[in-house]
């Protein structure tokens, strides 16, 4: 077990590595940060002294391994674009995004399983057709495009909610929180339903599946024939043993709520780490880039990891496997 | 329903109940990079500065000079390479520090350090001295008679603020730590920070100390500043009544904005002209059809170019109006500009003819490099220009790309025909002759991506720097700019105009500079 988890932590920092090395070889083409660093009445001598003390003109491999040598001290550098360090603007970013990931997941979990099983027990029903047809646009219309759209009617239409932002925060030690004012959850609905429908739907539609799945098995049938009331039926037997391959999936997409909320953040103006990045690359701010980049990975390769373990611990025949090929 | 509706109403009187408090909540698509007024050389970062620190003169929202902390200026009687200062006196710093001559001093050789964005507009000064607490002589290395218009944009902060917060010299990026002066303001300005987050939200209060309390409206008492970066965004906020005054309302939007009740839109030429440079200097191009010569090197073919550039089609369909088409590549309040020369025609017969002349009756093609976040609609115009150009035979391949792509390509001389942008801070000629039009080099000519050298316009360049008698100067001036536009060095597309959204409640006018100071505003 223990070698199996070593071997696997090995692994993972390999992939960050090679994240990281493919990152920085990207950063090129991105552009060149020095003219978004210097105004326009730079002189060519302004650039060359810019970009040597930057160390831009060095060879990838180069600027990586700097960047390395630094992260490995816990400095990430200065933001060419805000002149603060990296690691405290993440840390003043990550709560909204975080907040914002968390609701959008809660509420594509809830309205995504409740309205599965709906669809799945009344699949002939009015109502689950519609349903299911209004599903195809959550899962078809780009995010940016039902942002706009939410904002349209809810904001400048009805005049209900906040447009952008995240309203009055509250500041709890270095977290802020939207959680605790009237305008901080008002202006949390429009961009949580926005990042969280295609999800919602996601999780709907295979909540639908699975179900329809279990509710043709035989014990179903013989549950039936016993003569148990249907609303057990459906929630204590049918629904149980279709949640397993849902958990799965939820928290695979979790990480992609938070990394892929970009578009999200961008619409609604909302200040999380999404919005930096996107203001980063546009100044080509490499150090923000570099330091999201990784995080975003360690996150994912984290949540691999813990999932191989879980697997590990659930699955005894990968534990039989590995101890018969020592042998 | 009958709930609902009430609520809405509720909110909506919220709204314009707060509306008319004395709060002004402005939005515009970028945020101020830094809060050192010396850092960053860029337009919402000194917008931002220009609310909490002052220079020793500003532009008002015309463009005008107006005294802000230098009460009166003038070259020194018996020496030419001397302009005297006089400062305004009783001012104040918001920690409640005195301003002196000391800390102009100090500003000064503070912008003219080495990480500073601002050195390059200081670079005639050789010294700056104090002569008593409130009178400054800059010496400079030869007359300088525009250096009045070099200062507008450079702040003045407090020496003993900065010795105590250790923020002495301006911050190196790649240096280490941030500094004080980063995250913190301590200006003489009109309003005071109160709070602020980097790309969220920054909040100023009035100064009620100010001393320029009788001078401006000062109607406006509290200011709210939110970058929305997202244009679509932008305008639901000011439609919705979240913000009371926008800058950058996309031209799309303008007739939207407009209609709706209790919102206006105001507009005026900006101080930015749109225009194609040609690489006319090199022996062969890299990105065309033509092998062993430059076609752009004939002046024929650029002047052919320029022709069929139809600018009005422009305005009309890319740029819905607002634009006003340019023959000059210098905004029209810049001192050289004159109405003759920013006239300009379509010909395409004419210019097949001179196409023809020059021996590309069969046109050629070339690689056209574009921005396309940089300028308003900046791609759609390099579109635009790649059908008209296709009719004297040029087949143009565009390649668009976002402006950290772009503007390497210029610094770094790789591109044959390109978009380029340029405003004039300073609102004289000499300026765009110094970055455009002088030959590539370690000082001048950074910009000049066009291979174009003359050494007898150099000349005539560099001796503007030192010119006093302004009607000289500005004959020489004229003179440059003849043989820019004989040579058709670019191609001018048109000078951009500028847009501000706000509710009616708000007066004021659009400034050429973009740079809404919000001290003049009035509210009613």
């Amino acid at each position: 077990m223990l070698a199996y988890i070593i071997r696997r932590i090995f692994q993972s920092v390999l992939v960050l590595l090679m994240v990281g090395l493919v990152a920085f070889s990207m950063f090129r083409f991105v552009g060149d940060p020095v003219d978004n660093m210097l105004g326009q009445e730079r002189t060519q001598a302004d650039i060359e002294r810019l970009r040597d003390q930057l160390g831009l003109d060095q060879p990838f491999v180069v600027q990586y391994w700097r960047f390395l040598e630094q992260a490995a001290q816990g400095n990430f550098g200065l933001s060419y674009r805000q002149g603060r360090p990296v690691a405290e603007i993440l840390v003043e970013r990550l709560p909204a995004t975080l907040e914002l990931a968390f609701v959008s997941g809660i509420l594509a979990l809830v309205g995504g399983i409740s309205l599965g099983i709906f669809t799945a027990i009344r699949r002939r029903g009015l109502s689950a057709n519609v349903i299911m047809t209004g599903s195809l646009i959550g899962v078809s219309l780009p995010t940016f495009l039902i942002g706009i759209l939410l904002i349209y009617l809810f904001a400048v239409e009805l005049g209900w909610l906040p447009s952008f932002g995240r309203g009055e925060v509250t500041r709890i030690g270095s977290w802020t929180t939207g959680f605790l004012t009237e305008s901080g959850l008002k202006s949390l609905i429009l961009p949580a339903i926005t990042l969280g429908l295609y999800q919602m739907t996601l999780i709907m539609r295979l909540v639908r599946t699975e179900m329809l799945e279990v509710l043709r098995m035989d014990y179903i049938r013989f549950a039936r024939a016993r003569g148990i009331r249907e609303k057990s039926i459906n929630f204590r037997h049918a629904l149980k043993n279709t949640l397993v391959p849902v958990i799965t999936i939820t928290g695979l997409q979790l990480g992609s709520i938070i990394a892929f909320a970009i578009i999200t953040e961008t619409v609604f103006q909302w200040p999380g780490v999404g919005l930096l990045f996107i203001n980063a690359i546009q100044f080509v701010d490499i150090p923000v880039m570099a330091a999201y980049l990784m995080m975003i990975s360690v996150m994912f390769v984290g949540i691999n990891l813990i999932v191989d373990m879980l697997y590990f611990a659930i699955d005894p025949r990968l534990r039989v496997d590995r101890t018969a090929g020592g042998h | 329903m009958k709930k609902t509706t009430f609520l809405a109403a509720a909110l909506l009187a919220s709204t314009s109940l707060s509306a008319s408090a004395e709060t002004l909540r402005w939005a515009r698509a970028g945020d101020s990079l830094t809060l050192d007024p010396h850092a960053q050389n860029e337009g919402p970062t000194h917008t931002l500065a220009h609310q909490v620190y002052e220079p020793l003169i500003i532009r008002d929202m015309t463009g005008a000079f107006q005294a802000a902390l230098a009460t009166d200026w003038a070259p020194k009687a018996d020496d030419p390479n001397v302009w005297v200062f006089n400062l305004r006196q009783g001012v104040k710093y918001h920690d409640g520090a005195d301003f002196t001559a000391e800390d102009v001093v100090f500003s000064i050789n503070r912008a003219k350090s080495d990480n500073s964005d601002m050195k390059e507009l200081l670079n005639s000064i050789t010294e700056v001295r104090a002569v008593d607490d409130h009178t400054v002589e800059f010496v400079t290395d030869g007359p300088n008679p525009i250096l009045p218009s070099n200062l507008t944009n450079l702040f003045m902060m407090d020496k003993g603020w900065a010795e105590a917060n250790d923020a002495v010299t301006v911050q190196d990026v790649e240096g280490g730590e941030k500094t004080f002066a980063t995250t913190n303001a301590n200006g003489t300005g009109a309003y005071k920070l109160v709070s602020r987050e980097p790309d969220v939200k920054t909040v100023m209060t009035l100064n009620e100390d100010y001393w320029g309390k009788d001078e401006f409206p000062l109607d406006v008492t509290e200011i709210v500043y939110t970058p929305i970066q997202n244009a679509a965004t932008r305008v639901a906020a000011l439609l919705s009544g979240e913000v009371d005054f926008i800058q950058d309302v996309p031209v799309q939007d303008l007739g939207r904005v407009d209609e709706t009740d209790g919102l206006v839109v105001k507009t005026a030429p900006q101080n930015r002209t749109i225009f194609f440079g040609m690489n006319q200097g090199a022996d062969d191009l890299a990105n065309d059809n033509v092998d062993g010569k430059n076609p752009l090197a004939d002046k024929r073919v650029r002047q052919a170019m320029n022709m069929a550039i139809n600018r009005d089609a422009i305005k009309q369909v890319v740029m819905r109006g607002q634009s006003q088409p340019a023959g000059i590549i210098a905004p029209p309040f810049v001192n050289g500009w004159t109405a003759e020369m920013d006239e300009v025609s379509t010909d395409i017969d004419a210019a097949k003819a001179l196409m023809e002349e020059a021996g590309y009756s069969d046109g050629f093609s070339i690689q056209l490099d574009c921005p396309n976040d940089r300028y308003v609609n900046d791609e759609a115009i390099c579109q635009a220009s790649v059908g008209m150009l296709a009719q004297i035979g040029i087949t143009v391949n565009l390649d668009a790309k976002p402006k950290a792509q772009h503007f390497p390509l210029i610094s770094g001389n790789e591109t044959d025909f390109y978009m380029l942008g340029w405003g004039v801070p300073t609102y004289d000629s000499e300026y765009i002759f110094n970055f455009l039009v002088h030959t590539r080099g370690s000082d001048r000519g950074s910009w000049n991506s066009t291979g174009f050298s003359n050494a007898e316009v150099d000349q005539m360049i560099q001796s503007l720097a030192s010119e006093t008698d302004l009607d000289k100067r500005n004959a020489t001036i004229q003179s440059i700019w003849d043989v820019v536009q004989e040579e058709q060095v670019y191609i001018p597309i048109h000078h951009q105009v500028l847009n501000w959204g706000m509710t009616e409640n708000v007066g004021i006018e659009v400034s050429p500079e973009d740079d809404p100071k919000i001290k003049f505003f009035e509210l009613d």
